[in-house]
């Protein structure tokens, strides 16, 4: 972190946390761990930033309790954080629009140290001193770089029609950057190298390779939470009793939703329709 | 639970170096499974980690592993650490360890329907079925019952009959075909209980302590608690790895028909 060549930057993750497990968790200390171990970066702030109940994916439950659990399940961490600014628009919002939320936010940090977000005071202030630790050395007045934290998954997802805008997906590979991290069974080197558009932008894409295999999908937990089964170990307790004060996820809750088209394909097909 | 179940403690033998979320997970998804069944109430989890006489690599001394498997466990309201094994000058045998503590369970179950008698005068109540204990184990130690002069014979006809196993699996047809391949394993096929796993979760103790050499996360995968154990106490380094190097696992050398651990990874 004493390098003065280190870039700071600031992990974004978006998604629908419906809950948030472990894996997601997991996703951070990879993506960190990587991103230092280059000796390029130093990782100050991680940010969890569930979609909005507009995004209309089936057994989405509302954002209020997605965003408690987050912020319960974060409560250990040092450095990631949970923002609600996304989930609390009323019209789903693109990714590179959240992305553009958050940059602006980090270069208006730069300029006064005003933190908006509502963090614990020993986290805000530990990550206040992460900025000024890696700016010491900042002689340079480049702020922090803001990356994208995604699965291979939303990496592959860029192929799928509908779903994103060719120009979004190069503002968030071009503009700002993205850290994959991939499972054993996927190769997203092949899948960069089929697309010209991520080939352009290959080397601000980073490639995590997740060893210790943990693959806790959120569906897989609701799943079990419906049937009666144990969901321990798999997300933080804290989040679990969450689950169990409030009743949610059930029959019903998984059928929020259902016959309803994702918010994104409405979007871009009625664009595409109309255009 | 009616009480017609029979009452059923789950024990897992193993390292435990460390204890992982996915020791823990293997619990729950034994537990769910054998409730599903409707014939057992699971009463019962003991984590029993093997003394330092097994003489495996990388082995951390038996209580820091005892320490780090309380921390993990302080949460659980069903599953409890027992010394015993850890205990043993010698490594242990796992039928062996098994005929200990259903010693054990038998006598406080004596106990308790003596109680029970004392109470109403008369015999414990006949409605209450005796309690059995079973080994929890991963899916790749039904595979080392083949490995040719590993297991006794009458350990494994042991284990299955008298005793029983409930193994977790991955996904694989692994354990299947174990118990197909094995006549001893097939004819108690009954007692054996095979477990799906559907999350894919290879959380394996070793990729803990590489991950901590090598100065890397492991938050999430173990619990804070033992994260923190583990810096207090400087466990984990290339120097604890060197841990017995070269040694023979003392099974090989005790007797050169031995099982392998189970939860071993």
């Amino acid at each position: 972190m004493e390098n003065p060549s280190t870039s700071k930057v600031v992990l974004l993750a978006c998604g629908s946390f419906n809950p948030i497990t472990n894996m997601h968790l997991r996703m951070f200390e990879l993506a960190r761990d990587h991103l230092e171990d280059t000796g390029q970066y130093s990782v100050i702030k991680g940010i969890i930033s569930p979609v909005g109940d507009a995004y209309k994916k089936k057994g989405l439950i509302e954002a209020s309790h997605r965003v408690e659990m987050a912020r319960l399940a974060t409560e250990s961490s040092e450095w990631i954080t949970v923002d609600s600014w996304e989930s609390q628009q009323s019209d789903w919002v693109e990714t590179a629009k959240v992305m553009r939320h958050h940059y602006e936010e980090l270069l208006a940090r730069e300029h006064n140290r005003d933190n908006v977000d509502t963090v614990k005071y020993t986290k805000k202030r530990r990550i206040e001193e992460n900025y000024i630790a890696s700016s010491v050395h900042h002689r340079k007045r480049d702020g922090p770089q803001l990356m994208l934290l995604c699965g291979a998954d939303v990496l592959e997802s860029f192929g799928i029609p509908n779903l994103w805008k060719q120009e979004d997906v190069a503002e968030i590979v071009g503009r700002y950057g993205l850290v994959c991290i991939t499972r054993s069974g996927g190769d997203p080197h092949k899948f960069i190298n089929q697309s010209d558009e991520l080939w352009k932008y290959r080397k601000n894409i980073h490639i995590v390779h997740e060893w210790v295999m943990n693959d806790i999908s959120a569906t897989h937990v609701r799943r079990a939470l419906r049937r009666g089964r144990s969901v321990r170990y798999l997300l933080p307790e804290s989040v679990i009793h969450y689950i169990q004060e409030h009743g949610l996820y059930s029959a019903e809750s998984e059928q929020k939703n259902a016959d309803v088209v994702l918010a994104p394909f409405q979007k871009y097909s009625d664009a595409s329709t109309s255009g | 639970m009616a009480s017609c179940r029979v009452p059923l403690v789950l024990l897992a033998c193993g390292s435990f170096n460390p204890i992982t979320n996915q020791h823990m997970r293997l619990f729950e998804l034994a537990r769910d499974h054998m409730h599903s069944t409707g014939r057992y109430e699971v009463v019962g989890g003991i984590v029993s980690p093997v003394s330092d006489g097994y003489g495996k690599q990388g082995l951390v001394p038996a209580k820091h592993r005892i320490s780090m498997a309380k921390l993990a466990l302080q949460s659980s309201n069903w599953v409890t650490v027992d010394e015993w094994e850890s205990q043993q000058p010698d490594w242990t045998e796992t039928v062996v360890t098994m005929r200990y503590h259903y010693g054990r369970i038998l006598k406080e179950y004596e106990q308790s329907a003596e109680r029970h008698s004392d109470a109403s005068g008369n015999f414990a109540s006949p409605s209450s079925p005796f309690p059995q204990l079973k080994l929890l184990c991963g899916a790749d130690f039904l595979s080392s019952f083949k490995i040719p002069g590993l297991w006794l014979d009458d350990h494994v006809e042991e284990l299955v009959e008298r005793f029983g196993l409930v193994c977790v699996s991955r996904g694989s047809l692994q354990p299947e075909r174990a118990v197909h391949e094995s006549d001893t394993l097939f004819r108690h096929r009954r007692n054996v209980f095979l477990v799906r796993e559907w999350v894919r979760n290879e959380t394996s103790a070793t990729e803990i302590r590489r991950a901590l050499r090598r100065d890397l996360s492991v938050k999430y995968l173990i619990p804070d608690s033992v994260m923190e154990y583990i810096r207090q106490h400087k466990l984990y380094t290339e120097d604890s790895e060197r841990r017995n190097e070269g040694t023979a696992l003392r099974p090989l050398i005790k007797q050169a028909h031995q099982p392998i651990k189970s939860l071993d990874d």
